[in-house]
């Protein structure tokens, strides 16, 4: 019988199943960050018990790290959680990509960019955006501290079969159209829960053109459409790009491997629990205007109003989350000024995204009383990027150039937006104060993040290119 | 883990949907590498405001609420952030219970790991739970996670459907990872076919 990818990688891990009780399922990559592994390890300590297999975890600081100044973290509290991850890593044998070192970056960039993330593993982090590595025909997923510490002691999770959907995107993006503007659509169109105990499979021409970096963008906010994971089923792309990184098999040894990773992909005529459709030709730039990921629109168009929707419980979220906005009913997205603009975060601050919005920015400056910041995803993302000579870009335009980590996509450390100012954000989540108490989230591109930069509000990016191009 | 079966108490209607961990608990709680204290912090931004000060408009600052265990809120509630910090601070708040139409799957799954006992009901169900928590003086149910029942306190009984596996895990206060050591035997043959 035709199989889906998500059944083909979840049978390959179960380690005991029965009637009644969620599968026992093996776990290939467990990666850690600062934030929700203490107190995982304080468990496993208090237990007595050791890491069952320390080789199969990986550990970065991220979430905390300052992204200047390095490595001074004025922080006690913060200083202390980083301090005790290096403990921990030290005490149970976890290789760990520290701040300063060359691997060191966003748990979710360094995974994929050292070829840790494979086709067919089955791989958990404590952070819900472990979705990301379901670009490579992973099942990834987000997991509490507890199951952390589970994973720690036992290598496995106990895991309830989730349901399968497919989302397809067919056609072809069109000129300025981005993967994170596909991913807004999605969530925008179905809704923020429509993955609730699901594992997504993202398919059509649309996906397939992509390039693996747009796939991580697209599967890392499968999370904001409430999915367990989102993936993509491997092909020639995947292969391409993991052919020759560090911790993949190398020479023959990759060949093979790759052909088994191929196999994985979703037979022809398997079906879904649920298949939904979406046409990319419909698909324009996407500004969020409110506060969850799916309260978002095309540039285009007005901030909606509550005569547009019908439920009572939907037009009370929409005016309770135009005033936290501070925003009007059926105001134009491109009326809307913005004060701070944070390229970064696991879903863009790939060397792609940084090439994309120095494109934009190339011969322009950022806009009077804008403050914005460049956070590249990892350590080798920087590096590259300055050999490129986008730094150089970015700061004669008038951007912060920083270290790498998820900065103001949550605002841990420094990187904070204040109270009632705005931001145009390439991260994953317009929550309140998502950015720092009373701070304005609106979720785009990095091409629109750039645009807004330069003209201090929200813009159609692809007027603004055209502009160049003329 | 605490076992937990009956809860009788007060509700508690925080009427929102899609109610996420960052609002339950907001980042910069998160630094901690404790496991405990995080009640205080519940609900941080929407308790208090910028100076401190409690906010007269939020439901958990309306002393009838003070002794509750039971939290009602509209769908998907937990969405967002895997922040486990979320339903510690919930428990540490006193809460035990959470009633919504809908979970997201992470908070969900976090639930059952802290003896917290996460209830779907019906849409139209939960709009009149909040609905009899909002009117003047309060609603008290006593919630049985056994018989899969809730009881109001005007003799209304909401019926509930829970997982088998995780009923018994929280009726027992189980440890999660002393029974998956059972099954040690499993997990060694699985890594030695697979060479994991």
């Amino acid at each position: 019988m035709p199989k889906t990818i998500i059944e083909k990688v979840w049978d390959n891990h179960v380690v005991y199943e029965e009637e009644g009780k969620p599968d026992l399922l093996y776990i290939d990559l467990h990666l850690l960050h600062e934030v929700t592994s203490p107190q995982a390890f304080e468990g496993v300590r208090l237990a007595g018990r050791k890491l069952r297999r320390p080789d199969l975890h990986y550990a970065t600081m991220d979430h905390n790290v300052p992204t200047k100044n390095l490595p001074t973290i004025q922080d006690p509290i913060a200083r202390k959680q980083i301090e005790t991850l290096q403990a921990n890593c030290e005490e149970f044998g976890v290789e760990l990509a520290d701040m300063g070192h060359k691997n060191q970056g966003i748990v979710h960039i360094i995974g994929p960019e050292l070829g840790l993330t494979q086709p067919g593993k089955t791989i958990v982090c404590g952070d819900s955006h472990t979705s990301t590595h379901g670009a490579f025909g992973a099942i990834a997923f987000g997991i509490g501290t507890s199951e952390v510490e589970h994973v720690m002691s036992t290598q496995t999770l106990w895991q309830a079969r989730p349901k399968t959907m497919e989302i397809r995107v067919e056609g072809e993006l069109g000129y300025g159209v981005e993967a994170k503007d596909i991913i807004l659509a999605i969530i925008a169109k179905f809704g923020i829960d429509v993955g609730t105990g699901h594992i997504i499979e993202f398919t059509g021409d649309a996906i397939r053109n992509l390039t693996m970096e747009e796939r991580m963008t697209v599967c890392n906010m499968s999370i904001e459409a409430g999915a367990k994971a989102g993936l993509i089923s491997p092909d020639e792309t995947t292969i391409n790009y993991l052919r020759g990184r560090e911790r993949v098999p190398q020479g023959e040894a990759f060949e093979e491997a790759a052909k088994q990773w191929l196999a994985l992909a979703t037979d022809e005529g398997a079906t879904y629990d649920t298949t939904l459709t979406i046409h990319a030709d419909e698909i324009e730039p996407i500004v969020t205007w409110g506060t969850n990921p799916s309260m978002g629109a095309g540039i285009s168009s007005n901030v909606p109003k509550a005569s547009d929707y019908t439920s009572t419980s939907d037009q009370e979220a929409l005016k309770k989350a135009l005033a936290y906005m501070d925003l009007e009913e059926g105001q134009p997205l491109t009326s809307i000024d913005i004060q701070h603009v944070f390229i970064g975060s696991c879903t863009n601050a790939r060397i792609s995204d940084l090439r994309t919005a120095a494109k934009v920015v190339e011969g322009r400056k950022v806009a009077d009383g804008v403050r914005a910041l460049i956070v590249p995803g990892s350590q080798q993302v920087k590096q590259q990027a300055e050999e490129e000579g986008l730094d150089k870009i970015f700061t004669d335009a008038g951007f912060e150039w920083r270290e790498s980590g998820c900065s103001m996509c949550l605002a841990m450390n420094d990187d904070v937006v204040p109270a009632g100012e705005r931001c145009a954000s390439t991260s994953n989540r317009n929550f309140e104060g998502r950015q720092g108490a009373g701070s304005r989230t609106h979720l785009v591109s990095p091409a629109m993040a750039a645009a807004a930069a330069v003209a201090g509000h929200f813009v159609d990016v692809r007027d603004m290119m055209k502009e160049v191009q003329a | 883990m605490k076992p937990i079966n009956i809860v009788e108490s007060v509700i508690t209607p925080l009427d929102r949907k899609n109610v996420d961990t960052d609002q339950i608990i907001s980042k910069e709680f998160l630094k901690r590498i404790e496991r405990t204290g995080f009640g205080q912090y519940l609900f941080y931004h929407w308790r208090f405001d910028e100076n401190g000060n409690k906010r007269d408009d939020f439901v958990m600052n309306d002393p009838r609420f003070d002794d509750s265990r039971i939290l009602v809120a509209h769908d998907n509630f937990g969405c967002g952030s895997s922040r486990e910090h979320a339903p510690w601070s919930i428990q540490d708040y006193g809460f035990d219970v959470v009633i919504a139409p809908s979970f997201a799957d992470i908070f969900h799954n976090n639930c059952f790991k802290n003896g917290i006992l996460p209830i779907e009901l019906p849409v139209e169900q939960v709009e009149e739970l909040l609905e009899k928590g909002l009117a003047d003086g309060t609603y008290s149910v006593k919630v049985d996670l056994e018989n899969e029942q809730i009881t109001g306190e005007d003799g209304v009984v909401y019926s509930f459907d829970i997982d088998p596996y995780n009923k018994k895990m929280l009726l027992n206060g189980w440890d999660e990872i002393s029974i998956t050591f059972q099954y040690e035997d499993y997990i060694q043959a699985y890594e030695e076919k697979n060479q994991a």
